[in-house]
């Protein structure tokens, strides 16, 4: 925690002589639809110089670029696609906060569906095991488990 | 003098903790007594001596005692008397000093109430903290020594971070520490369980309250640190997944996770090798978390490979332990007889599909989080892994375990009737029904979505109601019957009821606010026209300088009129730290019902003109009620006679027969 405050910090500085606000009124397009698939987007990209935060939510001046260089984008009539294939050709997969499903990002897509694979798998092993001992503890077990608990209040 | 004294007490310290852990184990496996008994002395004793090195290091910052470099780096004369204390653990080195106080807390309250452990257990257990604790002690004396001197001693400190000047970070850290560090105690259970070579239902009964404390810190710690960062950061934002959250978040769903294969494992025997690697790997969550905040590594590789030297200590404790105990486990666990028997539809059932999904959500967490970091190390190419993925990920694999937790407690242990669970939950279908409902006439059917998200909520709120209703048969007895039954349960019913209950509170606000907030920025001038939020006007009143101890803030005066002619005053404002110049956002709160209005200004210009942003968030306080209900419920847990630690007598006397 403390580390990424102090780099908020240090970014602050550096970067904004005074912290403006993320998405400033200047920016907003007029049309309305427009605007909603601009925030949208925004939401989507990552401020490249700060600390895990996207160019809606970020007050550097490389994420107002940003938001301006995207919203002249979407008035000029791009897809969305066109504007992310545009700003990852201009600076790399890294802008992207949701990655690319692409070879090297395979093992991080497939994760949440191998883990429920594996669990489900796990559990249908368990639950094949036939009942045959038919209580959980056996008699000699539920003894000890008498005699400790006995022995400990002592 | 006293900081010297400090230092010594640490390395005194260590070497207790290093007797803890050699002559413990050695006394534990040679079955010999008076050995034995030195462990729980040497807990105690390792808790005195870090108690006070801690001590000496607060004394040092409420002194202002400059000769200390920590103290310069990290603190300010003029800063208030509550953040000078709050420095202590705002900063690298004190917070690991303050990591280690808490392991020893732990360590010494196993020692001083384990007394209905076996001896032999009591002490692996203790061998075991002692171990990490020496361990940490090395790290804290050799690389993060916060009592080193400075010559000659400034006149004046740097101050504190302006962003940890603020209460909620003053009691962040420490929660969350008794939550990473709790958890060691599971750990040390799990490990002591391996090397003994036996494990019963007993076990997890010494076990659970341990880890429902920790779990009760964990919560109140990741909840007030999203607080924090709702209403200090300025965005409004209350959850990032940042890499440092997630570092407390993984513990967390690990350690929901433990606390209900334990609860298996305690009422049915089963489930007892999962159980002891959920503990293993718990903890080893809780390293990562330390590892990944204190090691600089998320930062950037690059900057963990110039200065390695805390980095690679703390990863070097992280392969041991991490690595250790679960080669251990791998050696150990299948000599471990597996447990009871169970049908699929059954409670045992329900409870190992809850430890699936939060797993596997856990888990989904854990590569995201560490994904890029790998990926750059290995092929230099850099991705980033934000909040989309993990709305996209996280989010489905929990939609079935909410919609599965009311059945749960519904269902009965070995062979549960699903059909019968179905009948009961009507009530609460209904109730989601009527909330969607309500929900889509309300906002105009805006978002199916969310809709569903509303319908959701009121499912677990309701369903979480059902359960105790039918045990006391509500509406089925007369009511004094029904009261006089509910009076008799045990706690812990109560407890499952308010942690699932708090669980749907907190979706009811986390749909809320993300679906229906509205977000206004306008530029405004004092006396300048006025805008309308959330059926409220708002003007710009004045714009006024204003001095605090240690800053100096430029406040925006906004009023607030609703449509009954009320009138409130919002005071969002630029603040600058004077030490450190850094200039900080102070955004401004009004609570309206569960719901808030958000204030948070950004530039003010020399004509006044001010830059603002204001969120209207319906029912976003829920999202921490949520939490408060659970924690409510842990609580209440914890106190059930039958999990109270060190009530032993008490215990035996009120133990029911497993419903």
């Amino acid at each position: 925690m403390r580390k990424r405050l102090a780099l908020l910090a240090l970014a602050g500085i550096l970067l904004a002589g005074s912290p403006a606000l993320a998405v400033e009124p200047d920016e907003v397009l007029a049309d309305p639809a427009l605007e909603a698939r601009a925030r949208d987007l925004s939401a989507e990209l990552r401020c490249m110089v700060c600390q895990n935060q996207s160019i809606d939510d970020s007050s550097a001046p490389l994420a107002k670029d940003l938001r301006i260089l995207l919203r002249e984008r979407i008035s000029a009539g791009d897809t969305d696609e066109q504007v992310m294939t545009f700003l990852v050709a201009r600076y790399g997969d890294f802008i992207l906060l949701r990655p690319r499903f692409a070879p090297y990002t395979l093992v991080l897509w497939l994760t949440p569906v191998l883990m429920l694979a594996l669990g489900a798998y796990a559990a249908f092993a368990v639950l094949r095991r036939r009942p045959r001992a038919e209580a959980a503890l056996t008699e000699a077990e539920r003894q000890r488990l008498d005699r400790l608990l006995k022995e400990d209040t002592q | 003098m006293f900081a010297e004294l400090g230092h010594y007490a640490l390395v005194l310290a260590f070497v207790l903790a290093a007797v803890q852990a050699g002559v413990g184990y050695w006394g534990a496996t040679r079955g010999d007594g008076r050995l034995m008994s030195i462990a729980p002395s040497a807990a105690l004793m390792q808790l005195l001596f870090i108690g006070f090195a801690f001590a000496v290091l607060v004394r040092a910052y409420v002194t202002s005692d400059f000769s200390l470099l920590n103290v310069v780096e990290n603190s300010h004369s003029a800063k208030p008397l509550v953040f000078k204390i709050a420095g202590t653990w705002g900063n690298h080195e004190g917070s690991m000093l303050l990591w280690v106080l808490i392991l020893a807390l732990f360590g010494a309250s196993v020692a001083a109430f384990g007394a209905n452990l076996p001896q032999k257990l009591k002490t692996l257990v203790l061998s075991v903290q002692g171990l990490i604790a020496a361990a940490f002690l090395l790290f804290v004396i050799l690389t993060s020594n916060p009592f080193t001197r400075i010559l000659p001693a400034p006149f004046e400190g740097n101050d504190l971070n302006p962003l940890l000047q603020d209460i909620g970070l003053a009691i962040h850290p420490p929660l969350l520490y008794l939550g990473y560090v709790g958890c060691s105690i599971a750990f040390a259970f799990a490990v002591a369980a391996l090397i003994d070579g036996r494990i019963d239902a007993a076990w997890a009964r010494w076990v659970r309250p341990w880890t429902l404390a920790a779990w009760l810190f964990l919560t109140a710690g990741i909840a007030m640190g999203s607080y924090w960062a709702y209403y200090e950061l300025g965005w409004g934002g209350w959850w990032f997944w940042d890499p440092v959250e997630n570092a407390s978040f993984m513990p967390w769903l690990a350690a929901t996770a433990l606390l209900h294969s334990a609860l298996v494992m305690e009422k049915r025997d089963a489930l007892k090798i999962w159980t002891i690697l959920l503990a293993i790997l718990t903890f080893s969550l809780s390293l990562l978390g330390t590892f990944l905040v204190r090691s600089g590594v998320l930062t950037s590789v690059h900057a963990f490979a110039s200065d390695p030297t805390r980095g690679v200590f703390i990863l070097a404790l992280l392969v041991f332990f991490i690595g250790g105990s679960l080669a251990l486990f791998a050696l150990r666990a299948p000599a471990l007889a597996p447990g009871g028997i169970f049908a699929p539809i059954s409670r045992e059932g329900a409870l190992v599909l809850n430890n699936m999904l939060l797993t596997a959500a856990c888990a989904t967490v854990l590569v995201g989080t560490l994904y890029p970091l790998a990926l750059e190390a290995l092929t230099g190419r850099l991705i980033s892994v934000g909040p989309p993925f993990f709305n996209l990920t996280f989010g489905p694999l929990m939609i079935p375990l909410l919609l599965l937790v009311p059945f749960g407690p519904l269902l009965a242990w070995k062979r549960g009737d699903v059909y019968a669970a179905g009948q009961r939950l009507v009530f609460a279908f209904g109730a989601a029904i009527l909330a969607a409902l309500a929900a889509a006439a309300l906002t105009g059917a805006r978002g199916v979505l969310a809709i569903l998200g509303i319908g959701l909520a009121a499912w677990l709120v309701a369903g979480a109601l059902t359960e105790p209703a039918f045990r006391a048969k509500l509406f089925q007895a007369p009511l004094g019957d029904s009261l006089r039954r509910a009076y008799g349960f045990p706690r812990s019913v109560w407890g499952t009821m308010f942690a699932h209950l708090g669980l749907g509170v907190a979706l009811f606000g986390i749909v809320a606010s993300t679906a229906w907030q509205t977000e206004t920025v306008a530029a405004m001038r004092p006396g300048g026209e006025s805008i309308q939020v959330a059926g409220r006007t708002v003007v710009l009143d004045s714009i006024l300088p204003r001095n605090g101890p240690n800053y100096s803030e430029t406040v925006a005066r906004f009023a607030v009129t609703d449509a009954g002619g009320r009138q409130i005053f919002l005071e969002p404002a630029k603040r600058v730290y004077a030490v450190r110049g850094t200039p900080t956002t102070e955004s401004d709160i009004a609570t309206i019902g569960f719901s808030q209005l958000y204030f948070s200004v950004g530039d003010i210009l020399m004509d006044g003109t001010t830059t603002v942003r204001i969120y209207w968030k319906p029912l976003v306080t829920l999202i921490w009620i949520g939490p408060l209900f659970m924690i409510l419920g842990g609580l209440l847990s914890l106190s059930d006679r039958r999990l109270r630690v060190g009530a032993p007598r008490r215990t035996r006397a009120a133990v029911v027969p497993a419903e």
